[in-house]
């Protein structure tokens, strides 16, 4: 195969381009392929591992991030896309938001894996989202533990929508 | 095997006339825009590795407007874009609801009109849509612009009339003549792909067109004429089978996508438009 | 010195999930967020034919820079020691499955790795991929009370059915992955994992180490489902090999593709029931066979047919019970552990075929259910008794209610009678079901886990192998420490389970990890309460240094297991549950839409009643996957849908609301009356969504009741046509009334390999 991109030896054909883009607020310059995923650049160049991978064909959206303020699955954008543009990890949240902490009082992760994403993905919403817009902005998400109840109750109180649903506890009737 | 996508090249036009300079200079050159379906064939390793040029910046590609009669879609139009239009709701409704079961909000927010169309997947969700609203794919290359009607458009299982050079600047709709419908059947309520999809307009004679049931989208001229002449609804499932082609493959089965397509027409036309 | 006021009490409490910041932070660590100074990625070979020869395997890898490692390279026994050491590390040259491995390679571009090519050369042989016509088996099992044969001549009616479940895969989000890093004379092990000691235990012998060369640190873990109970040890054998071979450390990470198509997944089964009744609906005889597809090697196919034999008669009592299990070999790769394990396939059978039953004999299906289900004091199927925190009929007391089931079945049944041409339909069901928590039979005291607590300076620190795995182990963990010490929540730390720190806790499996290891901790911390003897213990450590207290499991009173014969008490006590499951169908696509699901668990006590409900809600959920969407295509012995797109797992539009509700009638034995929660959950959702689709009319005897299955079902017409006429012994297949053979849904040919029932078709009196 002689096709563009192969490389004889081992050897890259590729050049790294040299993109800025705004990362969480700052202003990153990084060196990277121009293909790679942003996905990877964002976790090898830029150490920022909060964002996951959970299957690299842009089903499960673990690896959301928001690309001028629009959720993306990460996996699927050249990095080289990502140039001159906006890019939110949930390393940008700084761990206080209002939706991490209402994730994590709310059982809204239980392995986490799909958290981050997950998030993100729940940024995007207005203010005071309805459940039935919380279910739709959330269906690129994939989570395996929850069956999405506690993400719902997490997404819903960050908001302050909800607070007046009582607290789920034991016994019968609750 | 899955794609070593830092040795893959990309170029990055700033302006349209770039962009299609590039593409006569290297005919080679795949368009990346959305990487919806592109990056997923990388991940598997279905794609030869190429060198891409990046339409994802394209001003002029990026518009949705009224064209004298027409309603002009730009390539790099996104879905969410397509979904949350109000041109597109008042002329086209039933794109609007094709874009909102495009995969999820990430995917609607990438994936653009060109792209699903230059994908040439009988499973595109858009296609069908576009189909029986009679529309007209826009090319454009450095030599100049030219038009094919949608259906022609397609060539076979995920091959088109794009010619190298070239570049799906638009897809242009004229005004639709009816009650439009949409429904697609997936493999499941949100991120599905599809496994029988209906577009469909109430005109006289009705329109019909579908997608995932043959290696292209298709318009359904047998059964549109068997609704215009009041066929049973025996002779409906017999045209529609007439129309169509559908397999079994992984995700449903040729007598599955056979019947619901015939239900579905049928629910459509006695529905009164509505259903 | 003076103690602490006392503390507040957390257990039944809502207190903060110990992982919960650090997840939603994006700060925890998974192992493919780890890194190693001068790491290798590693990738695995696999064979593509599902059975045969390896004549050859060539490749220039090694002069092109790679390490690699094939069967000989391994120093110990070529086996992944599990039940039977039958599995290879490497395939060394007979080929049981596709995607075996067969060669490790490593390098420092993960690039150069996908790239690299490796020839293999075959001699195929015919292999056996249908389980129904296999003849190779691999463990039987066999549960007798009383005199099934007798009983069954002497019933009023007796009814047939055969049930069918497909693969499940776990699909935890975070796909499997581990780091091997050469160091100490041996290797230590990183990675995302359910039980650090069963890779220990594997290396061993893999690698000829002993005990202290090895160490294995569980990173955290994305989801589990059972899916990383056993794998891991293989995955950790190959990175091992290759960081042993290449004096780096290595790492190996699954993608979704591989993760799909060469790891473990829920055993399909095939279960027939052949049941004997009085006329008014009392059960006389279970007669049961079990068969379950085991795959290309042992793993741990036994104990997860003999959970799902234990449970085949499902939570009822019946004075004549014959339940015959079996697991046969196939060139598929090797099912294992999920959630569950066994329980789902076979209560989906009998929940099932106890709505055919009273279709048949034209009973109201709820009464039939409450007349035979299990009270305390009932004899099981084993013959062990039911305790006295035994629910069943209050959770399907609670269930009812809670639904308005009665009223909505029948409104629903009058609406789809008169519903128009294309209306969407509704149908209500119900499944009433149990699940034995911890290990069955004398598991926990062969096991003999271990769990220890130490003194730290600002209080205690647990020491268990028992990992988190979302579960919320480490919240549960720290307060029931918590209250037994009396001392406040946040006092209590949780090492990460690493061998070289914590015992053996035994493995995060079978529902054990509130009940069993939560009451091997109690006692611990009630040992170190008396031991301290009023003081603080950060004071006691700052005073005397670290005071460990460490402690075995030591089985309730009373309970009496027989390997050999299968009778005695198989758990310590179970937990119950009823789901109801409404659901609309469109009649044109056949897709069914679930519109509500209930789930009513009985658990004897919720330590954290929020972690609590997100165990019952996603097991719920994932309970509606197995029911109506999860379908392995397998084609040459190979997983063709091994992608996200094409394996489909529910999404938050496909998951109705889940009315989750917790009743707890404590365990005398558990902490706090804790039973386990973990697994029961998902046992129900499937025959309840079954029994919603029959209330519409289709025969659901097979899952996932995919559209395209349910399209052939309404083909073959309604069900529940055959009657009993009064007094006559007869035979009935209620199906066979529908047109179909009267040996239930599937083909003669396909019955005729796993074994003839009993009697066959005909008369049985």
């Amino acid at each position: 195969m002689g096709s563009p991109g192969r490389r004889p030896g081992g050897g890259r054909v590729s050049p790294l381009l040299r993109a800025r883009f705004r990362l969480n607020g700052v202003d990153r310059e990084v060196d990277a392929p121009p293909m790679k995923r942003l996905l990877d650049v964002l976790r090898e160049e830029c150490g920022l591992t909060g964002t996951k991978e959970g299957c690299g064909e842009g089903e499960c959206g673990a690896c959301t991030v928001l690309l001028d303020g629009d959720p993306v699955c990460s996996c699927l954008v050249a990095f080289a896309q990502a140039r001159d543009r906006e890019v939110l990890t949930i390393e940008g949240l700084g761990g206080d938001h209002p939706l991490q902490r209402a994730f994590a009082r709310w059982g809204g992760a239980q392995c986490g894996i799909c958290t981050p994403g997950m998030i993100v993905a729940a940024l995007a919403l207005g203010p005071d989202p309805s459940l039935e817009d919380v279910r739709t902005a959330l269906a690129g998400n994939l989570c395996r533990c929850t069956g999405y109840e506690a993400i719902y109750r997490a997404v819903r109180r960050a908001g302050g929508e909800a607070a007046a649903a009582p607290e789920p506890s034991a016994g019968a009737g609750t | 095997m899955r794609s070593a996508v830092s040795t893959l090249e990309l170029r990055t036009p700033a302006t349209l006339d770039e962009a299609l300079a590039m593409l006569a200079d290297d005919p080679e050159l795949v368009p990346l825009a959305g990487g919806t379906d592109l990056y997923v064939e990388l991940q598997f390793g279905t794609r030869e590795p190429r060198a891409y040029i990046d339409v994802s910046r394209l001003p002029e590609l990026r518009f949705i407007e009224e064209r004298g009669w027409a309603l002009a879609l730009g390539g790099g139009a996104t879905f969410a874009e397509v979904g949350r239009s109000d041109v597109v709701r008042r002329r086209l409704p039933m794109l609007a609801e094709a874009a909102a079961t495009i995969g999820g909000a990430q995917i609607q927010a990438r994936a653009t009109v060109a792209g699903n169309v230059a994908n040439a997947s009988p499973a595109g969700d858009s296609l069908p849509v576009f189909a029986a609203a009679e529309a007209d794919v826009v090319l454009r290359s450095a030599h100049g612009e030219r038009r094919v009607p949608f259906t022609d458009f397609f060539t076979g299982y995920r091959r088109t009339r794009l010619e190298p050079g070239e570049l799906i600047v638009a897809v242009e709709v004229p005004p639709v003549p009816g009650a439009q419908w949409f429904r697609k059947v997936g493999t499941r309520a949100a991120q599905a792909i599809s496994k029988v999809v209906v577009a469909a307009v109430r005109a006289d004679p009705p329109r019909i067109a579908f997608g995932s049931v043959a290696p292209t989208p298709v318009r359904a001229r047998a059964t549109e004429a068997a609704l215009a002449k009041g066929a049973s609804g025996e002779d409906v499932r017999a045209a529609v089978a007439r129309d169509i082609q559908p397999i079994d493959d992984l995700r449903s089965s040729a007598a599955y996508r056979l019947a619901v397509a015939g239900n579905l027409v049928l629910r459509w036309w006695e529905g009164g438009g509505g259903a | 010195m003076t103690r602490a006021p006392q503390a507040r009490a957390s257990v039944g409490t809502n207190v903060t999930r110990r992982d919960g910041a650090a997840k939603a932070a994006g700060r925890a660590r998974y192992i493919d967020d780890l890194d190693f100074p001068d790491m290798l990625h590693a990738r695995t070979i696999r064979t593509t034919i599902p059975c045969g020869s390896i004549r050859a395997v060539r490749h220039d890898l090694a002069r092109e820079g790679f390490v690699v490692v094939d069967h000989t390279h391994v120093p110990g026994r070529n086996v992944i020691r599990l039940i039977e050491d039958d599995q290879p590390c490497l395939a060394p040259g007979v080929v049981r499955h596709a995607a075996e491995p067969v060669l490790l390679i490593a390098h420092e571009d993960r690039e150069r790795l996908w790239q690299a090519e490796v020839d293999i050369e075959y001699e195929p042989a015919e292999a056996i991929l249908d389980y129904e016509s296999s003849s190779i088996t691999q463990t039987t099992i066999r549960i007798d009370k009383g005199d099934v044969d007798a009983a069954l001549t002497g019933a009023d009616v007796i009814v047939e059915g055969t049930y069918r479940t497909g693969h499940q895969e776990q699909l935890y989000i975070e796909t499997n992955g581990i780091i091997a890093v050469p160091e100490n004379g041996g290797v230590t092990i990183h990675g995302s994992m359910q039980c650090p000691y069963y890779i220990h235990r594997a290396l061993g012998v893999l690698l000829d180490l002993p005990a202290e060369r090895i160490r294995v640190v569980q990173a955290e873990t994305g989801g589990g489902f059972g899916g990383k109970e056993e794998y891991p040890s293989m995955i950790a054998g190959h990175a091992a090999l290759l960081a042993l071979a290449a004096g780096r450390p290595v790492k190996l990470i699954y993608d979704r593709e591989e993760d799909l198509e060469a790891t473990t997944k829920r055993h399909p089964f095939t279960v027939r029931h052949r049941t004997g009744l009085t006329r008014d609906g009392e059960l006389v005889a279970q007669d049961i066979d079990v068969l379950a597809d085991a795959g290309a090697y042992v793993t741990l196919s036994p104990v997860v047919l003999s959970r799902g034999a234990i449970h085949a008669g499902g939570p009822y009592r019946c004075p004549n019970v014959r339940i015959a299990g079996r697991s046969v070999f196939t060139n598929t790769p090797p099912n294992g552990a999920f959630r569950g394990f066994g329980a789902p396939q076979t209560l989906f059978a009998v929940e099932v075929h106890m709505e055919r039953i009273a279709e048949a004999m034209g009973l109201d299906s709820v009464d039939l259910r409450a007349r035979n289900a299990l009270r305390p004091g009932d004899e099981t199927a084993t013959g062990g008794t039911v305790g006295p925190d035994g629910s069943a009929l209050q959770v399907l007391e609670e269930a009812l209610g809670r639904t308005d089931y009665r009223r909505k079945r029948a409104e629903y049944r009058a609406a789809a009678a008169r519903a128009g041409r294309g209306e969407a339909r509704r149908g209500v069901g119900l499944a009433l079901y149990f699940h034995g928590s911890g290990f069955t039979g004398g598991g926990e005291v062969k096991l003999a886990s271990e769990a220890a607590l130490e003194t730290t300076e600002s209080g205690v620190r647990i020491l268990s192998s028992t990992v988190e795995i979302g579960q919320g182990t480490r919240t549960i963990h720290a307060q029931m420490v918590a209250d037994a010490l009396d001392i406040a929540y946040e006092r209590v730390e949780v090492a990460q389970p690493d061998t070289a720190v914590v015992p053996n806790s035994g493995p995060t499996v079978a529902s054990r990890t509130c009940m069993v290891v939560g009451g091997i901790l109690r006692a611990c911390a009630e040992e170190m309460r008396a031991r301290l003897d009023g003081a603080d213990p950060a004071e006691h450590f700052r005073r005397h240094g670290p005071l460990v207290v460490r402690r075995a499991y030591e089985a309730p009173p009373g309970l009496a297991w027989d390997e050999e014969t299968y009778r005695g008490d198989a758990y310590g006590t179970y937990a119950w549950a009823c789901d109801v499951a409404e659901v609309e169908l469109d009649p044109d696509t056949w897709e069914a839409r679930p519109l509500r699901l209930t789930a009513v668990c009985e658990i004897g006590k919720a330590i954290h009643p929020r972690l609590a409900l997100g165990q019952i809600e996603g097991g719920t959920a994932q309970g509606l996957g197995y029911a109506l969407l999860e379908e392995v295509v397998m084609r040459d012995g190979l997983m063709a849908n091994a992608q996200l797109t094409n394996y489909i797992i529910p999404t938050t539009l496909d998951t109705p609301p889940i009315d989750a509700v917790i009743l707890e009638s404590p365990y005398a034995h558990g902490p706090w009356g804790a039973k386990g929660v973990g697994e029961l959950p998902i046992d129900g959702p499937a025959p309840a969504i079954a029994n919603a689709l029959r209330h519409l009319g289709l025969d659901v005897r097979e899952i996932p009741a995919t559209p395209e299955r349910l399209m052939e079902a309404s083909a073959v017409g309604g069900v529940g046509a055959a009657t009993v006429a009064p007094g006559a012994a007869r035979e009935l297949d209620p199906a066979a009334a529908g047109g179909e053979p009267a040996q239930g849904a599937g083909t003669p040919a396909r019955e005729g390999g796993w074994g003839a029932p009993d009697g066959g078709p005909g008369v049985a009196a």
